[in-house]
């Protein structure tokens, strides 16, 4: 497919609006910097809206993205997808998914990792949602069946923990796991994985960490 | 008058959305609010059959959009309820012909002139969902009590949270109290458990539904059934009106017996 076809660039009231075909993540985003390297004095500077169309994107695969347009002197500051995975992706990394209606400016800051390596989340994550983070995420609500949390590093939910959590997912055995309520429909830490059994009688707040080789939760308790 | 937008929106499809805008439009209609509904499922209408309209068609939204016709011409006023009018979908045409803006227009023109717009829309995973949740000051959610449909609810909600929308209401549509009372069936409790979204309408699960939708006389048309009442009690709800839940639990003396209507 010639590289024309894959990227189509508007102008708009907010900068420039570039559209991606359909192709691989890998080569749409190596045609585009291509593209960007041949005319740098058109984008310097310019404020990029990209539709990455169905594409669906982990934070890792923005984040390199946004990085490598800044270094061309390009401020990344819309996703738009059809892909519900990237849009929520694309706003924990605080950028806007509307174009005519970017998101208010409270929402992007509670929405950023409050440092590199932990995410902070303040909102139910529901079913067809991934979270993914090279660092810490705590969760403030619920994790909803059918989503996902997956950290490199721990995993605390202050609510209901149900849909999949891995901690530890690049391997780190240390990793722990804690939900006011631990029920999720898959728990992994590094490479181990359990299935919550059937749980009666009032939820306890637990935590799960690796232990003989073991997941074990414990409850936990003030007294 | 300017008109409240409502969209009627699921996760899954078949759970009752065409069912509902249909009641829910008729019940206002007969509290005396002027009321249009619109047919978002382009290629797959049916709100026009469960309204018993479907012989009246002449123009459809696709005409007014691309203007063949005028919005009036289109708009399809209900012979039993002067105060209800339809327009209806596309049958068989391209589902892009319609665009958000093209919604968000018409229901710029239509505002000033009705209480209340009802949208059809399809299913959040079809095309034509955008079209139809783009005007709306509501939205409603159908889901029956059913894990896959109330999962697909939840992803439904995030969709809309991520486009910025108003939180949703939740209707729980099919409910059959015996089998949750048997635990054989997600209770109102569990689903709001899992959505955490304001509950606006129980419908139980009610074989005259089908009939009345076969019929093209909508249930909400008379309050002799629970369903009927529970739609009813929705409008009222959207009306801005406290009703509480009907109570599905105790049997009406002809169900007791056994007693056919
Ligand atoms: N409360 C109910 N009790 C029994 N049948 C119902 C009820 N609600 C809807 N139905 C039936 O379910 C089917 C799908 O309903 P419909 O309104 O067409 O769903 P949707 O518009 O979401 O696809 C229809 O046959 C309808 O008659
Ligand atoms: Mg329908």
């Amino acid at each position: 497919m010639s590289e024309s076809s894959l990227i189509q660039i508007k102008g708009i009231k907010d900068g420039l609006l570039v559209s991606l075909g359909d192709a691989s993540w890998n080569v749409l985003q190596s045609t585009l910097i291509e593209h960007i390297e041949q005319q740098p004095a058109f984008f310097q500077g310019a404020r990029l809206a990209l539709d990455v169309g169905k594409n669906s994107l982990k934070s890792a695969e923005l984040s390199t993205l946004r990085d490598k347009l800044s270094e061309n002197g390009i401020m990344l500051w819309a996703i738009l997808s059809e892909s519900p995975v990237t849009e929520k992706t694309a706003q924990f990394l605080g950028l806007a998914t509307r174009i005519s209606k970017p998101l208010p400016q409270e929402h992007r800051v509670s929405q950023e990792p409050v440092d590199e390596k932990t995410l902070f989340i303040h909102k139910t994550i529901r079913s067809g949602n991934r979270i993914d983070s090279s660092g810490h995420v705590i969760i403030f609500g619920d994790v909803n069946p059918g989503a996902e949390i997956i950290a490199a590093g721990n995993v605390i939910v202050w609510g209901r923990l149900r849909g999949v959590v891995h901690a530890g997912a690049e391997g780190d055995r240390n990793a722990v796991v804690c939900a006011l309520e631990l029920s999720p429909t898959q728990l992994r830490i590094a490479e181990q994985i359990a299935i919550s059994p059937d749980r009666h009688g009032k939820p306890l707040p637990e935590i799960v960490r690796i232990k003989d080789g073991q997941l074990q939760a414990e409850t936990w308790n003030s007294g | 008058m300017t008109a409240k937008i409502i969209t009627v929106t699921s996760g899954k499809g078949g759970v009752g959305k065409t069912t509902t805008v249909a009641n829910i439009s008729v019940a206002l209609a007969l509290e005396g609010k002027k009321v249009v509904c619109i047919d978002g499922d382009i290629g797959l209408r049916n709100l026009d059959v469960i309204l018993g309209l479907e012989n009246r068609i002449v123009y459809d939204l696709v005409d007014i959009v691309e203007g063949r016709c005028r919005t009036r011409q289109a708009m399809i006023r209900d012979k039993r309820l002067p105060d209800l009018f339809l327009i209806p979908a596309a049958q068989i045409r391209d589902k892009n012909a319609v665009s958000p803006s093209d919604m968000i227009r018409l229901c710029d023109e239509l505002k000033p002139e009705v209480d209340f717009i009802l949208i059809d829309s399809p299913a959040g995973i079809e095309r034509g969902f955008r079209n139809s949740i783009a005007p709306a000051d509501q939205i409603l959610i159908v889901t029956n009590p059913e894990m896959s449909a109330v999962r697909d609810a939840d992803r439904v909600i995030g969709l809309l949270e991520a486009d910025g929308k108003n939180p949703p209401s939740l209707i729980i549509n099919r409910l059959n109290p015996s089998m949750v009372r048997r635990g054989d069936m997600l209770s109102m409790e569990d689903v709001f458990d899992l959505l955490r979204i304001d509950v606006i309408g129980i419908i139980p699960e009610d074989e005259n539904v089908i009939l009345a939708s076969n019929k093209g006389t909508p249930l909400a048309l008379d309050g002799k059934t629970k369903a009927g009442q529970a739609f009813r009690n929705i409008s009222r709800r959207l009306n801005g009106e406290q009703v509480p839940f009907l109570d599905l639990n105790h049997q009406n003396i002809w169900d007791r017996f056994g007693w056919r209507r």
